[in-house]
């Protein structure tokens, strides 16, 4: 037992001997010492450990199958797991690290080693006789095979064949049909009311297929000359798609009281051009540059609706070629 | 046990000498300074949650009839893309969370970047040494803006395919080209190939995000390589830099930021809807509905589209400059061209050359901040006419009667704010040079007494 006691002492002050030891001095602090606070370090326990609960509540709520609101409960669980370790950060931020002011000069341009870059650069060419013939040559090289390059990307789109752009699968005779496939019958468009149609057989998803349809009194119709009878029962059709942007016509405004109100319009919801059913489409408000092209009407015996004919133009927002080239089916 | 790992770090890199320098890299102290470390934490948010998405989405046009737990769209005829993202949001779990937090992450960064841009702007950050970085920024907001719309776009509800519609107006209205443009990129007449789905995917999930990565690791290169900038004060000069090291002081406040951005953006996430696309349904070519509102940084566009005036520009039968160009595709191009040239340009005027460490006040710099002013009232008013039809639902105000107001605020308030943004600074200049003045009196007076 003296034995264990007279070792215990020895390791002591041998330990205590060799901290002291004189060649053993520890650097000067890079980092200031401060004063401890410990009050501020159980805050941000507390605060790392409500950071794991809310990390646990996340998962627990994860693991219910199906709970109201659970969205919710896991974003709020979520925020505060990350908020609680924010706020961890931000206590021991201002409370437990050293704030320390450093200082430094800015760095400064090296016009020495920019101009030994050039030299090097200049110096690398010296057996280089025909440097501008090279040059060229390169120049040239590097042109030819950036354009090869770049030129299979022609096959993204029809980049110079732009006739789908116009054609439209309206012709005549094609009747009209609802978005169900039902033929629509003249009776069935009543006034102050706007209707949806698509060409029979047609792949409604395109822009040259939509149409609305309204229904005017016949002395409210004053449509552009060359258009006799392309309403027809009053009914007048024009392409659905606004010629400002492309979006759809989504509203109808009609007058309640004829007399005092607007005239009716057709709305595009996007940027509010207003196009007018009984003159043709003519842009009546908004920012839209033209007409809505209209679709040519006939009723057939049975009283469905069918296309008379292509539209007035090109359907869609504008483009180079949009008033100077014909519809085509 | 740290310098055992430091010191076999080292052996194996030899880079010891270069994590010291990082640790105690200075970071000088102004709140402002945190606005592009708020977008660089979105940025990880839109990386994680966007892969989580990527998990579930699926970027296709194929048509399919749904048939899920969300009653009013059974029998609807849709696309798999939009098929996909309304499963992710109401079938899969903690997907509705991960998808709005993208959502609201996205708008942040887009903001915070923004925001981060204008105290830049205010305060001369952008002169030499620091053009390339400014540029490099600039490039990363344009990209995000795209980036956004992009997502947006993706799943192919009623609102984004209005939206795609606009694009390709804006992009059919660009002079001569733009048909063959959008019959390039949309890959014919819209809506376009079902190729164009993967165009837009592989952009929005590779390309852009690779793209605009490497530039913020770029931007954060020059930034540290070049030292921050600081404002005027205490020891701070044009050639010493005054701050915090990055470790200990700066890493916990900057991690602190990072977590608190997570958490608000998660609890948007969960807090607060946003795009709830199962409510406006698919989209169709033929379909629209009203009140229809971008998200928040497209808003001046479609407030230029409204604001322009019924004009095609029409030369011997051929449509020259349609309508949409002005709004959707001018005023972008000239807003992101004034910025790029803006450090240029002020060289020219004020005939300074020379290196900036130190930032103006926006008050030190009474032109530049009347015209950023001018341009950032301009920049409103077009928001603001923007949402016309919103404030038409909720106020009553006649929608014509606002464009008609916005089309001549848009010309007069920029002026007027001009104006009112130099003298302010102006006076502010002249109130403290009284104020230094009395001060120096009151001493002289003071040491006169003192001596006396
Ligand atoms: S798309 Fe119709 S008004 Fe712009």
């Amino acid at each position: 037992m003296r034995r264990l006691w007279r070792w215990i002492l020895v390791a002591f002050v041998w330990r205590a001997a060799r901290e002291e030891e004189p060649g053993e001095e520890r650097p000067p602090r890079i980092v200031p010492d401060g004063a401890p606070s410990p009050r501020a370090e159980l805050v941000v326990v507390a605060l790392l450990g409500l950071a794991a609960l809310s990390a646990v509540a996340f998962i627990a709520v994860y693991a219910f199958d199906r709970i109201p609101d659970q969205t919710q409960y896991l974003g709020i669980a979520l925020g505060c797991a990350f908020g609680f370790l924010a706020a961890a950060l931000i206590v021991a931020a201002h409370h437990l690290v050293v704030t320390e002011e450093l200082e430094e000069e800015y760095g400064r341009p090296h016009p020495g080693e920019a101009d030994r870059v050039a030299r090097v650069v200049t110096e690398s060419g010296g057996r280089l006789r025909r440097r501008r013939l090279l040059a060229g040559a390169a120049g040239v090289a590097t042109t030819a095979i950036g354009l090869a390059a770049i030129v299979p990307a022609a096959s993204l789109g029809p980049i110079y064949n732009l006739g789908r752009f116009t054609r439209t699968p309206w012709r005549r005779g094609r009747r009209l049909v609802d978005q169900n496939g039902r033929p629509i019958r003249a009776a069935e468009i009543h006034p102050a009311e706007l209707f949806t149609a698509y060409p029979e057989h047609a792949d409604p998803e395109q822009l040259g297929a939509p149409v609305v349809l309204v229904k005017l009194e016949p002395d409210q119709l004053h449509l552009p000359p060359g258009r006799k009878g392309w309403a027809a029962d009053g009914i007048v059709a024009y392409s659905k798609i606004c010629t400002h942007a492309g979006c759809a016509i989504g509203l109808y405004r009609t007058p309640l009281f004829p007399p005092v109100d607007k005239p009716p319009g057709l709305v595009c919801p996007c940027h509010y051009s207003t196009f007018d059913p009984e003159t043709g489409g003519t842009v009546v408000y908004g920012p839209a540059g033209r007409a809505l092209p209209q679709l040519p009407l006939t009723i057939d015996g049975s009283g469905n609706l069918r296309a008379a004919g292509n539209f007035s133009g090109p359907v869609g927002p504008s483009w180079w070629g949009v008033r100077n080239r014909r519809v085509s089916s | 046990m740290i310098e055992r790992t430091t010191r076999t770090l080292d052996e194996r890199s030899h880079t010891a000498p270069f994590g010291f320098k990082a640790l105690r890299y200075i970071f000088p102290d102004h709140w402002s300074f945190l606005l592009g470390e708020i977008a660089l934490y979105c940025f990880i948010v839109l990386v994680a949650t966007g892969t989580y998405l990527a998990l579930f989405f699926d970027p296709s046009t194929a048509q399919t009839v749904y048939h899920g737990s969300y009653a009013p769209l059974n029998g609807a005829h849709m696309t798999e893309a939009y098929r996909s993202t309304v499963r992710l949001s109401l079938d899969v779990k903690a997907g509705l969370l991960i998808r709005q937090t993208h959502h609201w992450a996205a708008d942040v960064f887009v903001a915070a970047i923004a925001l981060h841009l204008m105290r830049i702007v205010f305060t001369g950050a952008f002169r030499k040494p620091r053009e390339l970085t400014y540029y490099i920024g600039l490039t990363i907001l344009g990209l995000a803006l795209l980036e956004g719309y992009l997502g947006y776009s993706l799943v192919d509800d009623l609102l984004s395919g209005m939206g795609l519609a606009i694009g390709y107006g804006v992009a059919l209205s660009i002079p001569l080209v733009g048909a063959n443009l959008a019959a390039l990129v949309w890959g014919g007449p819209f809506p376009g190939d079902p190729a164009f789905w993967s165009r837009m995917y592989i952009a929005h999930v590779f390309l852009l995000p690779i793209l605009i990565a490497t530039l913020i690791a770029l931007h954060l290169f020059l930034v540290s390589s070049l030292h921050h900038t600081q404002f005027r004060g205490g020891r701070k000069t044009e050639k010493r830099l005054v701050g915090v090291p990055s470790f200990p002081g700066q890493a916990p406040r900057s991690l602190g930021l990072m977590f608190a951005v997570f958490a608000a953006l998660f609890l948007l996430g969960g807090l607060v809807q946003i795009n709830p696309i199962w409510i406006w349904g698919p989209y169709h070519v033929a379909d629209s509905t009203n009140g229809a509102q971008p998200d928040w940084y497209l808003g001046w566009l479609i407030g230029a589209l409204r604001l322009m005036p019924s004009f095609d520009v029409v030369i011997a039968g051929r449509t020259l400059v349609p309508n949409p160009f002005w709004g959707g595709a001018l005023l972008p191009t000239a807003v992101f061209g004034g910025l790029f040239v803006w450090p240029a340009l002020e060289r020219r005027f004020t005939r300074d050359r020379h290196p900036h460490n130190l930032l103006d006040r926006p008050r030190d710099a009474p032109r530049r901040t009347a015209f950023a002013t001018a341009v950032l009232t301009f920049l409103f008013i077009v928001f603001v006419a923007g949402s016309a039809d919103r404030a038409y639902v909720l106020m009553g105000w006649s929608y014509a009667t606002q464009i008609d107001v916005y089309r001549v605020g848009v010309f007069v308030v920029p002026v007027v704010s001009y104006w009112l943004a130099h003298r302010i600074c102006v006076e502010l200049l002249r109130n403290e040079r009284v104020e230094a003045s009395r001060h120096a009196a009151e001493l002289e007076a003071e040491q006169a007494a003192g001596g006396g």
